[in-house]
């Protein structure tokens, strides 16, 4: 457990190294957001209460999409070019031999990176966002902490999804395709291009139930208080379900790939 | 003169040599290949995906409707997979910069430029230009226009000039990298958030902003303007009718002053060492 926090602390210590580019970062989510909240606006002026949000739920659905946007790693970046780079040549071998194991190593790595790109990359965008347009954040504490708690879930599902996609490189000599697709279905059906509420009807229906929905669309749908009691329950519990789907079949796949993995000696 | 035109046509030779080489080793993973070509055009398609799904709920954004849109989204799109598909990895110059591999470059007997445009040159960003023309065919197609050959002409001339200012937008970019090699992330906000501003009409946006992308960053000449004016609408701005029709000469303009910004940060580099 001590070395998984420490790889932890050095997944957060990593990321923090870059702080000309979490700056540049920052700038980009904010110039996005104010780019996004615009054209938010002027949806929300033709249909008032559009998927059930107000303007301010809109507009705070936006710059809380450019917050988390690193954190959860809607976009990829991350860990999975590198654990595919390790597979593709080889270097993995070691990591197998390693007396830790290697799912947990990685979701370790990743939770210290998105604690500091959470912190980095989040908060000034939001204030940011706060300060020019009318949100609607809350204002008891306790429903920050439960924002947190999706949050976390919501990286750990966007970790199990990203690790199932990097393990494809174990059949795939060049993996690109792979976590390009990955990428497109996480930005599209996570809800950060448009709220999933905003998807017609049965589609709507089922890219809610599909595992991206709990990277974002759960999260900021708890800090907007859409869930109270049994519900927040429900919401909470579907992140971890998916979590701990993704996770297990994360290490099925493992097994298999280690199974049939032949290192060139060299 | 002939000295200068020679320098140029060694330095385009370059440039196809080398993308020409990267082509071919794309080609060695040709599933791949197809994989990444149809993933880049379905993540350009995935910002017109969310513009239907808006239009599923709305007949009008900002006052403009659906084939309207398309048509400035079309102009955009393929305007900006132009640009990107040819000089869209000049932002890779900041990390050759900080991993030292930039004085590579320097010691070959070819320009700069075409060996930081041509850089792992990406055929799969045809990907994002047939979306793009896609929509703008659709948007042709269906927009309320009465098109004669001078409009039509007048359309091409303007995604041509439209990808020349994000070839300066991209260029500048990646100068700004020899100051400061870890920032490669800022010019994302104004290639990737220009384009993703420009596919929608400028009344959505706050004035201040258009004023922003008129006159600092000229990106509303890249389809803005010369689209509301096929269309026949007044820009937010009210500037007089002849500006729509600058797009080409801003376009050079851009173009001299990103290459002179290029040329400073190329003598201001010092070498890591490494």
């Amino acid at each position: 457990m001590r070395l998984y926090a420490a790889v932890a602390v050095s997944g957060f210590r990593r990321h923090a190294t870059y702080r000309v580019a979490t700056a540049a970062g920052v700038f980009t989510n904010t110039v996005f957001g104010f780019i996004l909240a615009y054209t938010f606006i002027a949806l929300w002026d033709e249909r008032p209460h559009l998927g059930g949000y107000d303007q301010g739920q809109a507009l705070t659905f936006v710059w809380v999409g450019q917050a988390l946007l690193a954190a959860v790693s809607l976009m990829g970046g991350g860990f999975e070019q590198e654990l595919q780079e390790r597979i593709r040549n080889g270097d993995i071998a070691v990591d197998l031999y390693r007396p830790a194991d290697l799912q947990l190593w990685w979701l370790s790595a990743d939770l210290g990176r998105a604690g500091f790109q959470l912190l980095g990359r989040g908060v000034v965008p939001l204030a940011a966002g706060a300060l020019c347009f009318e949100l609607t954040l809350p204002t008891a504490p306790l429903r920050w902490l439960l924002f947190l708690c999706a949050v976390t879930l919501a990286v750990v599902v966007g970790f199990a999804l990203r690790y199932l996609m990097a393990l494809g490189a174990f059949w795939l000599l060049d993996n690109a395709g792979v976590l390009m697709v990955g990428q497109l279905l996480s930005l599209f059906f996570s809800g950060m291009l448009l709220p999933l509420t905003v998807f017609p009807g049965t589609f709507g229906d089922v890219a809610q139930a599909l595992p991206w929905a709990a990277v974002f669309q759960v999260p900021v749908d708890v800090l907007l208080g859409r869930y109270a009691g049994t519900g927040l329950a429900g919401a909470l519990g579907f992140q971890a379900g998916w979590a701990a789907l993704l996770l297990a079949l994360g290490r099925l796949t493992q097994a298999r790939a280690t199974r049939k993995a032949v290192v060139q000696g060299g | 003169m002939a000295e200068r035109l020679a320098s140029w046509s060694h330095a385009v030779r370059a440039y196809l040599l080398i993308a020409g080489m990267w082509v071919r080793s794309t080609m060695t993973y040709r599933a791949s290949f197809v994989l990444m070509a149809v993933g880049n055009c379905l993540a350009s398609a995935l910002d017109f995906v969310a513009i239907l799904l808006m239009f599923s709920h709305i007949d009008a954004l900002g006052g403009f409707t659906l084939p309207e849109i398309a048509l400035l989204y079309g102009a955009t799109c393929t305007s900006f997979g132009l640009a990107d598909l040819i000089l869209g990895n000049a932002e890779r110059v900041g990390q050759r910069v900080r991993d030292g591999t930039f004085d590579t470059l320097l010691v070959r007997p070819v320009p700069v430029l075409a060996q930081v445009a041509a850089d792992r040159f990406a055929l799969r960003r045809l990907g994002r230009i047939a979306q793009g023309l896609a929509v703008l065919g659709w948007g042709v197609a269906a927009a309320d226009v009465a098109w004669t050959p001078l409009k039509a002409l007048f359309l091409l001339v303007t995604v041509v000039a439209g990808a020349a200012i994000f070839c300066a937008v991209f260029l500048a970019g990646a100068a700004f990298q020899f100051w400061a090699a870890d920032a490669s992330e800022v010019a994302n906000s104004f290639t990737y958030g220009g384009v993703t501003m420009l596919q929608y009409p400028p009344t959505v946006f706050a004035r201040d902003l258009v004023r922003g992308v008129t006159f600092v960053v000229p990106l509303a000449f890249v389809n803005w303007l010369p689209v509301l004016r096929l269309l026949g609408r007044d820009d937010p701005l009210h500037l007089p009718g002849w500006v729509s029709l600058c797009g080409p000469l801003v376009a050079v303009l851009l173009l001299g002053l990103t290459g002179l910004v290029w040329r400073a940060g190329l003598r201001s580099y010092r070498s890591t060492g490494s």
